[in-house]
């Protein structure tokens, strides 16, 4: 039986009907893999948010939810701004050098639009925890005596400043996300949407 | 009867079967304590998987109804409180039968030739296991549950390039949300369950072709009678299935003291922050995960730019070096330092929250570097000399550590006058030590004769 068999042809043959097979389950596990990416109502979820500050005290710090995350909004005192360029030596980016951090016109020492508003995305940049609210400063924070005020993550121990700028040598890599947004009147926030437009 | 048997045997290879895996497969007779953990982890699967089945009927995955669906089994549903403590008490105890099983391999040798794929095999069961333990715990949709996965997740992240998709398509969404609950209850109660048991099933099939190890190391193989029967085996059925009936009383007295008396195991086996719902906005003080992934965790956040960009880097060195001095091979000299040379190029190059999740994930693969890296000629700890014995015996004692810090605050200042992150630094240290000189001390290390036969 086995004379006459052509192996060279035989082998390339089934090599050649399982490539067709293995393109084959290729396409079909396509639809598997892409049934679980967002979908369209995940992806249409993400709406910007208005937001009312006229009630916010100074020092005080609201959470407000955007696209599923905390955003806190926070009006910071005299005394907590001016501590904010003295310890840029502490910091592993206080210039924001980091562009995807924040958009343009927060890449400032503030990282805000009016120096006292900070908006910042409240989700550590190590693995997503959401970071303590540590805002007063010194040891009533519980943070030593030095501290400046500012946000520790208790997931890793990630340290941020009052601007969201990310401590040297912490798990995290980068300064907390200030979320694209504008002032709608004096005391309105629209977080999500800026000038150039929905994020 | 026996023409039943007749009839299924032409038909399917029942007696067969039985012969082959029960009644004539011969185990060593010298088996001891550490040899019931195998099957306890096949009876925790089973545990595991009835009491699924019951809360499955009761449970609902859907954000909103998650959590309620959860107490009133709880409270409403008749006995739902025993199941429920029954998969969550045996979901803890699976991870101490496991630790214990691959323990016992770890000193008797069981994962050298010829069973490193038995070995390969267990591995893969455990790190399936690991999924199946999380995606579960993501299900009470209690606090705890998803922080925890919420900061499981965005491990992929750190992946350059493709991380940020990877973590959506994980999720199904931005953040952890409906369809993350959605999907994991999928893969909880239906995907991993399958591939557990396919695995589990390979592992035995594995087993029963190599034959088992002994606490002696030696091949009982090696010697058998005049009918091919190994002279210090005995058939599995009925010594040791007896035996095993013995472990299981003891270890069900054991399950069941936990189970009704301390199901909650002060906070060990069902956390306190996991009966808060999940709350999006508000991160518990502290994310710590169930103790079985603590030792892991804490090797996670250890990596600081200072142990990532100055011990670490010293420590691939000093291995490079080592094995410059002493390697005889020609390829193996400019490989140490080429290889070294990549790792601390990339050390200073990736985040160290890169290199967190990359040092975490070799903790768990560098176990299927063991048959290779272990240069000793003898396979059990009882004819080893004390190299062996100490090392073993330190990362033993650094897994525990690295355990117990994981359970603890990261910047617990003081832990014993270091911080918690430096205690876990120098420990995972020791943990990756154990694996990285094995090549050296286990060659070194003076061995026993090892006996012909197996002892008492």
């Amino acid at each position: 039986m086995s004379e006459g068999v052509d192996r060279d042809k035989r082998r390339f043959l089934t090599l050649l009907t399982a490539s067709v097979g293995a393109v084959g389950a290729g396409f079909a596990a396509t639809p598997f893999v892409l049934s679980m990416t967002p979908s369209a109502r995940a992806k249409a979820a993400g709406a910007p948010v208005e937001v009312d500050i006229s009630k916010l005290e100074m020092g005080q710090l609201m959470t407000v939810e955007w696209r599923g995350k905390p955003v806190w909004i926070m009006r910071r005192t005299k005394d907590q701004l001016e501590k904010l360029p003295g310890i840029a030596g502490l910091l592993a980016d206080p210039d924001s050098k980091v562009t995807d951090q924040q958009p343009g016109y927060a890449a400032n020492v503030n990282r805000s639009i009016k120096p006292e508003v900070l908006v910042l995305v409240g989700v550590c940049t190590h693995l997503g925890c959401s970071p303590q609210q540590k805002t007063q400063i010194g040891p009533v924070s519980g943070m030593g005596e030095d501290w400046p005020g500012g946000f520790f993550c208790p997931c890793h121990g990630s340290k941020f400043d009052l601007s969201g700028r990310v401590y040297k040598n912490v798990p995290a890599p980068t300064n907390l996300p200030v979320p694209p947004h504008m002032f709608v009147g004096d005391t309105k926030i629209l977080i999500g949407e800026d000038k150039k437009g929905a994020a | 009867m026996e023409k039943l048997l007749a009839w299924i045997d032409t038909r399917f290879p029942m007696t067969k079967v039985w012969e082959e895996h029960l009644s004539k497969y011969y185990a060593p007779k010298n088996f001891n304590f550490w040899y019931y953990f195998g099957s306890l982890a096949l009876l925790v699967l089973v545990i595991q998987i009835v009491t699924g089945i019951f809360l499955t009927m009761h449970y609902k995955p859907d954000t909103t109804l998650a959590f309620a669906s959860v107490e009133y089994i709880m409270r409403d549903v008749p006995w739902g409180w025993l199941i429920r403590y029954m998969h969550s008490t045996g979901a803890s105890f699976f991870f101490i039968v496991v630790y214990l099983h691959m323990y016992r391999g770890l000193i008797y040798g069981s994962y050298r030739a010829p069973r490193e794929l038995l070995w390969f095999i267990g591995m893969i069961i455990f790190i399936a296991l690991m999924a199946e333990a999380f995606m579960g715990y993501l299900l009470p949709w209690g606090n705890m549950s998803y922080w925890g996965a919420q900061v499981i997740i965005s491990l992929f992240d750190a992946i350059p390039y493709v991380g940020p998709l990877l973590s959506e398509w994980i999720r199904g969404d931005f953040v952890v949300a409906d369809a993350t609950l959605n999907r994991f209850f999928a893969f909880h109660v239906i995907a991993l369950p399958l591939v557990l048991a396919g695995l589990v099933f390979v592992h035995i099939v594995a087993l029963h072709k190599v034959g088992s190890n002994n606490p002696d190391g030696i091949e009982i193989k090696k010697k058998k009678d005049a009918n091919g029967i190994p002279l210090d085996g005995i058939p599995f059925h009925p010594y040791y299935t007896v035996k095993d009936i013995v472990g299981t009383i003891v270890f069900l007295m054991v399950f069941s003291a936990v189970l009704f008396f301390a199901p909650e195991f002060g906070g060990w086996f069902l956390e306190r922050d996991n009966f808060v719902p999940a709350n999006i906005l508000q991160t518990p003080p502290e994310i710590v995960p169930l103790w079985y992934f603590t030792p892991f965790y804490s090797i996670l956040r250890a990596c600081t730019d200072n142990f990532t960009q100055l011990w670490l880097p010293i420590a691939t060195i000093a291995i490079a070096g080592l094995s410059f001095l002493t390697l005889k091979s020609r390829l193996a000299k400019p490989l140490a330092v080429i290889v070294a040379a990549g790792l601390i190029g990339g050390l200073f190059i990736l985040q160290a929250k890169v290199w967190g999740v990359i040092l975490m994930g070799a903790s768990l693969m560098v176990f299927f570097a063991l048959p290779y890296l272990d240069r000793s000629p003898v396979k059990s700890v009882r004819y080893r000399g004390w190299m062996w014995k100490t090392a073993i015996g330190v990362f033993v004692v650094s897994f525990i550590v690295l355990g117990y810090l994981g359970t603890k605050s990261p910047d617990a200042v003081n832990l014993f006058y270091f911080r918690n992150v430096t205690w876990a630094q120098i420990f995972t240290m020791v943990y990756f030590m154990f694996f990285a000189l094995m090549p050296w001390y286990t060659a070194l290390d003076k061995t026993k004769p090892v006996p012909e036969r197996v002892t008492k």
